[in-house]
């Protein structure tokens, strides 16, 4: 038990040894300029520093904070809307083309709308936010809940359920994996999303601190805030499947 | 058999019924009546396709008939109640529950009343009477087929139907789960009499269980016979060395197989052009 923890720990591991292992070849076989490339130790300290004297976790916590909220409004939008969309077809045939049509429109392209619309406070970035999860939500649960097989539906009706008791003790369980992975979806889109919202004068933030470090051609400081947004980003799924895992042990296939 | 009491329980008259498709009308059943009597058990039979489950289907509640009617109890069928039990052949068995609470789903349901002092009980009854005790707090997932098909069994025994509707329900286990499958559902309707309307394609098993065959013809199904199974219950697996068993598994084996060849035959090459 403990060496099968073991290992799947170190197997874990091993590509990040390799991915640092990388950084240093490509900086130390002389292809390309070493001021392009800082060195994994030099942006760690970089990292120390800004943790300490610039508030690093600030910005950690605002960006975070961002997704987080964009993210929660998007799916709470996305379930309903989803789920009425897979549940009745006549509703997808009108519906279909409109969500296809807003899905393909990137984000960042509508930024100048949005500081129209919305000025230039938090209120513009959750928007691009709620946006980009809102329509990566709505595609998986419209998908999801249209696969659902009316079996299960029709089980419950000879056992002598309500439409009420139908709704509650048949759609909404078989629902949940489907809102779950929305959210997963979702989360991912909105990380990929935040620097494109924190181009909107954004005083902190990850996405903000690489605008301005790229003005200042900082890169220290840019990769510090890549590997941060990963991080949490890594994080947050994580925790995400540990929930899911727990929701859906029923499941054939469990996520471990 | 029991013609002391014959309380008629179902009732097709002159039930026909359509599907519009892309290419005309297409008559699944046509102008079928009999009766399903108090605790008669019935097993239909008939060539795939042919309509068999379609007739199930309208007494369930799933479908309406086109003409004709489908009446349970007296009145017409408009749609599924807890009175009239289904176990469907892809069992159905709610994998996000575990065995016990798959159970214990109909019970507490309100259209049935099941006090909640008498829902563990019933549980724990419907798990020993089906072998499922060591399992009750499993899910689906780690059930084999031939379990799963005890579940969707005691599930719907659960909330006490006093009529249950089978579709094929062993087709999809190997023969021996299906013997045993069969005993056990002729064990238990001899302890809880139940009138039982079987859809199946298996000559033996037809025979075996039921009380009455009712044989329908390859697609539009109709009536071609109706036959008296001459056996007494309690039956067990020796009635099937008897020669007058292999005597009427003969006989309807030849009138299924005769409308298998008048379905293949209908089936000309034109129609695979598809």
């Amino acid at each position: 038990m403990d060496g099968s923890v073991a290992r799947r720990f170190l197997l874990g591991l091993a590509p990040w040894v390799g991915a640092v292992a990388l950084w240093y070849g490509v900086r130390w076989s002389g292809f390309v300029n070493e001021s392009l490339i800082p060195a994994p130790h030099q942006v760690a300290a970089k990292f120390v520093e800004l943790l300490l004297k610039e508030g690093l976790l600030v910005d950690v916590f605002a960006s975070t904070r961002r997704v987080f909220l964009g993210v929660m409004l998007g799916i709470a939008a996305a379930v309903p809307v989803g789920f009425l969309l897979g549940w009745y077809r006549p509703a997808r045939t009108f519906a279909d083309p409109m969500i296809n049509f807003f899905r393909a429109l990137p984000p960042i392209a509508l930024i100048p709308l949005v500081i129209v619309y919305f000025g230039v406070d938090e209120m513009a970035k959750l928007v691009i936010l709620f946006y980009a999860s809102f329509f990566a939500g709505v595609i998986v649960m419209y998908e999801g809940v249209s696969q659902i097989t009316p079996l299960y539906i029709r089980v419950a009706q000879t056992l002598g359920a309500g439409e009420f008791e139908i709704f509650r003790k048949v759609i909404i369980p078989l629902t949940v994996p489907h809102i779950l992975t929305a959210l997963r979806v979702a989360l991912g889109v909105a990380w990929a999303t935040l620097v494109a919202s924190e181009l909107i004068a954004a005083q902190r933030g990850l996405g903000a601190m690489i605008q301005n470090a790229s003005t200042y051609f900082l890169l220290d400081v840019i990769y510090v805030g890549i590997i941060c947004i990963g991080c949490i980003a890594l994080i947050m799924d994580m925790i995400l499947r540990r929930i899911s895992a727990r929701l859906l042990v029923w499941q054939e296939r469990a996520v471990a | 058999m029991s013609t002391a009491s014959t309380i008629h329980r179902a009732r097709f008259d002159r039930v026909s019924l359509e599907f519009a498709t892309p290419k005309g009308t297409l008559r699944v059943v046509d102008d079928v009546s009999y009766d399903i009597n108090d605790g008669d058990f019935i097993a239909v039979i008939g060539p795939s396709g042919c309509g068999k489950t379609t007739m199930m289907s309208m007494l369930a509640g799933f479908q309406k008939p086109t003409s004709g009617k489908v009446l349970f109890d007296g009145h017409p069928v408009t749609g599924p109640g807890p009175e009239r039990g289904v176990i469907f052949q892809e069992y159905g068995v709610f994998p996000w529950l575990t065995v016990k609470d798959n159970i214990a789903f109909g019970l507490k349901l309100k259209a049935n009343h099941v006090p909640v002092a008498e829902r563990d009980q019933i549980c724990e009854h419907y798990l020993a009477l089906m072998g499922l005790s060591d399992f009750a707090n499993s899910y689906p997932k780690h059930l084999s087929g031939g379990m799963r098909q005890r579940l969707a069994i005691a599930r719907a025994y659960a909330v006490k139907p006093q009529f249950l509707l089978m579709d094929e329900p062993f087709g999809a286990l190997d023969a021996q789960t299906r013997a045993n499958m069969q005993n056990l559902l002729l064990k238990v309707l001899a302890t809880e009499g139940k009138t039982v309307m079987l859809i199946t394609h298996s000559v033996e098993e037809a025979i075996y269980l039921a009380s009455r065959i009712v044989v329908v013809t390859a697609r539009p199904a109709r009536i071609k016979e109706i036959i008296e199974v001459p056996f007494a219950y309690p039956r067990d697996e020796s009635l099937q060395e008897r020669p007058e068993f292999g005597e009427l598994r003969s006989y309807i084996r030849e009138l299924v197989m005769s409308e298998y060849r008048a379905q293949q035959a209908q089936l000309s090459p034109a129609s695979f052009s598809e």
